[in-house]
């Protein structure tokens, strides 16, 4: 795969080939996270600023601090997201804190689904989502390129077909 | 849609439309009264003057008006509703102003039930209900008569099963052999030592209590015991009345389950639909070795499968349900490490964990054991789980899901062993799939 950063302590054995998300994603969700916590340090400095006395303006280094913070956790769950395609199943790896990691055998999945909301249309990415018979199935891959989410709907969808299983 | 204006039904491609039994507009009749009692009830002082305001003439004129009304809303309802049996299809055509086609594949079933509320008995009449994922409630067949339902029932499970579609017809009902009958006095008593029972009835009989020393108000009193005494008899007498003369037979159409008192139910679930089945031991029941099981298709809301049976009579009916499929015994589960402790205190003994070459089971639970069988052929997708508390204690949950939405977990296992098991669960997932039956269980 040419796009994403495989996981380094992967690529070894038997442990699958992962890869990672591109780096859209994670330009998408840290300028918005800029934009936002921007307006909000820029409110919170105005509103009491003005109300109570120039001191008062400080307040605008909570938001601050939060999108710093926020800068490194977005930074850290985007590193965590990482797929493979296994020769009969998808797996999904995700999260930090909270870890989890799903594996959907070909066979299994009803519907494959390609989205890709305005914000994610402008910075070029889209997300591809999984559907089996079980709805507490989450087998979401976000922030991919869309050409690259389209092969890998094809790809599913072939796969799916070739190896059908049902309920 | 050509409106059907002669008597008989229009007839497409040589498949003949059916209509439901006569007595079907019927059954909405309490409606009207249900909607005006239940105003006399909100309001009974603008329920009282208008009454009184009432008199015999504008009663008269407003029944002559509305019954007729009624009936013949009922009565169009009634002509307009068709369904027809193709050789794949199940057909259903029905709505006055807004028409609705449901087109029911019938390899796609995942039961068929016919049932008889009490009234529904008295009329000699049944609906028939076909569980198929995603099917709505309005898809079922209320009322046929309840001989043609029987028939219907049997043609439909023929033409499911594969056979050929002329002699579908004539197939009838597959013999049954009865595999149990669960006797009323053993029903009652198991209702009797079921800690839910006494629960309800004890709040039922302290909650309005304390409320009357509180308030001294008897609306309140009686706003809190209503409900309360209710969820106390739907639990101990409207259970027994339920789940009474309990009757599970086996049959090549696959497994005939037959129950109630006054209203009488009769499921069929074809072979390879049973996704999960769970065995519940409640803690009073274990003394006398009795446990329950729950099973969980697709599409279908029913759920038990035995109210009440000894423990080996449970594993062998497993054994029918799930072919190949023998119940790990108790000691090869095995319990998550001791330090799961720190993130479950006392309540992690009761998780448990054994996994077979046909079967994924896991138990939870430590008052009320409850051990899920999933056959490996019937899981989606495999996830692992991890929260931050259970990575210190490098543990890790393994979530298996299956097609009837019900998501079963061995929780607390060792993060490694997790991991091992997640790789192992999907491989067996996808191999275990492939000496299962097809959907077409005679084909």
């Amino acid at each position: 795969m040419e796009t994403g950063s495989p996981d380094d302590t992967g690529g070894t054995g038997d442990e699958p080939a992962w890869t990672g998300l591109p780096p859209g994603l994670l330009r998408m969700r840290r300028l918005s996270l800029v934009v936002w916590m921007g307006l909000l340090a820029l409110a919170s400095a105005l509103v009491p600023g003005l109300l109570a006395g120039p001191a008062w303006a400080v307040f605008a280094l909570l938001p601050l601090a939060a999108s710093v913070w926020g800068w490194v956790l977005l930074g850290r769950n985007w590193r965590s997201w990482r797929y493979a395609e296994r020769a009969d199943d998808l797996l999904i790896s995700r999260g930090v804190l909270w870890r989890r990691e799903t594996v959907v055998p070909y066979g299994r999945m009803q519907l494959v689904e390609v989205t890709s909301g305005p914000v994610e249309r402008h910075f070029g990415l889209a997300s591809v989502q999984l559907h089996t018979a079980a709805a507490a199935t989450d087998a979401t891959i976000p922030g991919l390129h869309p050409a690259e989410a389209e092969r890998l709907r094809d790809r599913l969808t072939e796969l799916g077909e070739a190896r059908s299983a049902g309920l | 849609m050509t409106a059907p204006g002669t008597a008989r039904p229009p007839s497409v491609q040589g498949v003949t439309e059916r209509r439901l039994h006569p007595v079907t507009p019927l059954r909405r009749a309490w409606a009207p009264v249900a909607v005006l009692a239940g105003w006399a009830v909100h309001d009974p002082d603008q329920a009282q003057r208008q009454l009184t305001r009432l008199t015999t003439t504008t009663l008269l004129v407003g029944l002559a008006v509305l019954i007729p009304a009624a009936a013949l809303y009922g009565f169009l309802t009634w002509w307009f509703t068709h369904f027809a049996v193709t050789d794949t299809e199940l057909r259903i055509r029905t709505g006055l102003l807004f028409r609705r086609t449901a087109h029911i594949r019938l390899e796609r079933i995942q039961a068929i039930d016919v049932t008889q509320p009490l009234l529904a008995r008295v009329a000699g009449v049944a609906k028939l209900k076909l569980d198929v994922v995603g099917a709505a409630k309005k898809d079922e067949l209320a009322f046929l008569d309840a001989d043609e339902a029987r028939a219907l029932r049997a043609e439909l499970l023929a033409r499911a099963a594969g056979f050929a579609p002329e002699t579908a017809h004539e197939v009838g009902e597959a013999p049954a052999r009865q595999l149990l009958r669960v006797e009323p006095g053993v029903l009652a008593v198991s209702l009797l030592l079921t800690g839910a029972t006494w629960a309800t009835l004890a709040a039922a009989v302290v909650v309005p209590a304390l409320l009357w020393f509180a308030t001294h108000s008897l609306w309140t009193v009686l706003a809190t015991a209503v409900p309360l005494l209710g969820a106390a008899g739907a639990s101990s007498v409207g259970r027994f009345v339920g789940e009474y003369d309990w009757t599970v037979a086996e049959s090549p159409d696959g497994l005939r389950i037959d129950h109630g008192l006054l209203d009488r139910a009769h499921e069929t679930v074809p072979p390879g639909r049973v996704q999960t089945v769970r065995i519940v031991e409640p803690l009073l029941w274990r003394r006398l070795g009795w446990t329950r099981v729950e099973l969980d298709v697709a599409g279908s809301s029913n759920s038990v499968l035995l109210p009440v049976v000894p423990r080996e009579v449970a594993e062998s009916v497993i054994a029918r349900v799930l072919p190949g499929v023998t119940v790990p015994p108790r000691s090869s589960l095995s319990r998550p490490p001791r330090r799961a402790g720190g993130r479950l205190p006392v309540w992690w003994r009761g998780h448990g964990l054994a996994v077979t070459d046909a079967v994924f089971a896991a138990r939870h639970g430590l008052l009320r054991r409850r051990l899920a069988l999933v056959p490996h052929a019937k899981v989606q997708s495999v996830r692992l789980t991890q929260g931050p508390w259970q990575r210190a204690l490098r543990l890790a949950d393994v979530r298996v899901d299956t097609g009837a939405g019900k998501t079963v977990s061995a929780r607390l296992r060792d993060a490694g062993e997790a991991a091992e098991l997640l790789r192992a669960q999907a491989e067996r997932s996808r191999t275990g799939r492939r000496d299962a039956r097809p959907d077409r269980w005679m084909a």
